[in-house]
């Protein structure tokens, strides 16, 4: 259930240094500062010893139940990481709440939010992470679920070179179910352009939203018809017209698969990158062979221009000999 | 666990009642007959006044189900949360009150330890995703309210959006208060979906007299009498009743 709002108050502003200790397993977290706060609870960076670690505190025991089943499906997929990996689950007996909070900790995945990040280091990020994203989400789609409440804020960017991870996985939901969480501006729902039943499209759609508001520069907000509004935003904006088919695409829910959107942006990518080069005649190495094979080619037509132009003269001259 | 139909009434409204009984003893009263009270409050723009708030409170907590103060702004979100939340209370409850007779005494979810709650939710989980849903929806239509009923209107669209994505079945039904003759007043009866809902809402019209205590008794009523008229086609959908002791 959604926390009431004082103990969500004094659970959001622990100070650093209090000390959390679980009464099941008697271990104990020192909370250094706050990550993050939403609907379910909140999030702390503590560490254990000389571990840092997150810590997610909750009033609601279901909805934390429900995420650690979710965190712990998700460690048995072999060969990606789908979500932060779970370290423990307790319950801490709080010197303010007469009741115990439960709490779970996790992996601490340093870094900076996804629109963060392609705000700092520019838009060419966007198709990359959204690469990165969609190889994740395909992954989690074969082992039917579907992430649901995808959004800048629950995509976390990584290490060096730079990698995009998935946090908060209360809304991930078994296949044919109805998504449990998610957040209107990335649902398609509140768009009307689409259903919200768990299939892996209903990710694509929330996957073209993401790159749609982490590059456009204002915030977004619906009016009217839904799906001209996207398109026109999407028109409107240099960077974004490139990938239009794509993201059109994923927003008309035509993609049953993420590695088919990934395949189409890397196409609609890496045709742009060489159109790009081109025009700036930037020496990359494939573009480049590409732009002096033209290069040849219009060599060769001059040279028969001007043979055709001096036959012509010639001809003509021969007539004008024969005619005088 | 048998299977059966959980049965909700949502109310929404943007102030407090004048008139008839007092709304969180009809509260009370749907909640001894299994069905929960969830109840969503208005606002157009600063803070409702206390004893609105108050009242809201109470009506849920003796509906046994939950309660929002919200702008008219985020009323899609919340109505839909308040609805699924609610569910999962009532699931819980009776997962709570099975695991009661499998362990003799008196378990929570709380009691258990951590790693062994997961296993609970997953039942309700399950449950909450197949189980059939009836939401009687009651909303205030004094006078106050005339300028957010548009935006309650998207409200209930799109929680028949979220609902509909589920498993399980769901049925909705309109009614307003106050009503002309009645006071409330029956706008839709049973149906699976409330895209309808677009050509009833323009017909409101706004009066002064909020009875949302006899507006709830009515709609216990409308729920008491589409069982017994099932009971007598013979379709065996019982009920969840829930214990007021949950
Ligand atoms: N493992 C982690 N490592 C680093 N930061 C994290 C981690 N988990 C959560 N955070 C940070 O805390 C924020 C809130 O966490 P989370 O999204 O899980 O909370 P929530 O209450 O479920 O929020 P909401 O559902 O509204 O998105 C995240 O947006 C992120 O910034
Ligand atoms: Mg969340």
């Amino acid at each position: 259930m959604a926390m009431s709002h004082t103990s969500k108050n004094r659970l959001c502003n622990l100070p650093p240094g209090t000390v959390i200790t679980g009464k099941w397993h008697g271990r104990s977290y020192r909370l250094l500062r706050r990550l993050g706060s939403g609907a379910n609870g909140v999030v702390y960076l503590a560490e254990n010893g000389r571990t840092r670690v997150a810590v997610k505190l909750s009033d609601d025991y279901a909805s934390l139940a429900s995420e650690m089943n979710i965190l712990r499906r998700f460690a048995k997929v072999q060969g990606a990481a789908l979500g932060p990996s779970l370290l423990e689950a307790d319950d801490w007996q709080s010197p303010f709440a007469r009741e115990t909070i439960p709490f779970y900790v996790m992996e601490y995945i340093e870094g900076e939010n996804f629109a963060a990040f392609i705000r700092r280091r520019g838009k060419e990020w966007a198709p990359v992470l959204m690469m990165q994203l969609l190889s994740v989400l395909d992954r989690l789609h074969q082992e039917g679920w579907v992430f649901g409440d995808l959004k800048p804020d629950n995509l976390i960017v990584t290490g060096s070179p730079p990698s995009v991870r998935l946090l908060d996985v209360g809304g991930t939901t078994l296949q044919g179910r109805a998504v449990k969480e998610f957040t209107e501006l990335y649902d398609r729902g509140y768009w009307g352009l689409g259903s919200r039943k768990a299939e892996p499209s209903y990710d694509l759609f929330a996957a073209a939203m993401v790159m749609i508001s982490s590059c456009c520069p204002g915030p977004i907000e619906k009016k009217g018809d839904g799906r001209a509004q996207l398109l026109s935003i999407i028109e409107t904006d240099r960077f974004l017209t490139r990938y239009k088919e794509v993201l059109q695409k994923a927003l008309d829910g035509r993609y049953r698969k993420a590695a088919d959107m990934r395949r189409d942006l890397l196409a609609a990518s890496s045709r742009h990158t060489s159109a790009e080069n081109e025009r700036k005649a930037v020496p990359s190495r494939r573009s480049g062979r590409q732009v002096k094979r033209r290069r040849q080619a219009r060599g060769i037509v001059e040279t028969v221009v001007i043979a055709a132009a001096l036959l012509g003269a010639y001809a003509f001259y021969i007539y004008w000999q024969l005619a005088m | 666990m048998r299977k059966g139909t959980l049965r909700q009434i949502l109310l929404i409204t943007d102030g407090c009642s004048n008139h008839g009984e007092d709304p969180a003893a009809m509260a009370a009263l749907a909640r001894e007959q299994g069905i929960t009270v969830n109840v969503i409050g208005i606002l157009d723009q600063g803070a409702m006044d206390e004893n609105g708030r108050r009242e809201i409170e109470a009506i849920a907590a003796a509906g046994g189900g939950m309660s929002q103060v919200v702008y008219a702004k985020q009323l899609s979100q919340t109505v839909q949360m308040v609805t699924r939340q609610a569910m999962t209370q009532t699931l819980q409850g009776l997962v709570n009150r099975e695991l009661k007779q499998i362990f003799g005494s008196d378990v929570s979810l709380e009691d258990l330890p951590p790693d062994k709650r997961g296993q609970v939710m997953e039942v309700v989980d399950e449950l909450g995703e197949t189980v059939a849903l009836d939401v009687l929806i009651l909303i205030d239509t004094s006078g106050s309210m005339k300028t957010k009923l548009p935006t309650v209107k998207e409200a209930l669209i799109d929680l028949s959006l979220s609902l509909n994505a589920r498993m399980g079945e769901n049925r909705f039904s309109v009614f307003i208060f106050p009503g002309k003759r009645a006071h409330a007043e029956k706008m839709i009866d049973w149906t699976p979906r409330i895209e309808e809902l677009s050509t009833i809402f323009p017909k409101l019209a706004s009066g002064g007299l909020t009875p949302t205590g006899p507006a709830l008794r009515e709609a216990i009523a409308y729920f008491e009498r589409k069982r017994s008229l099932r009971s007598w086609i013979g379709d065996g959908d019982e009920p969840y009743i829930e214990e007021s002791s949950l």
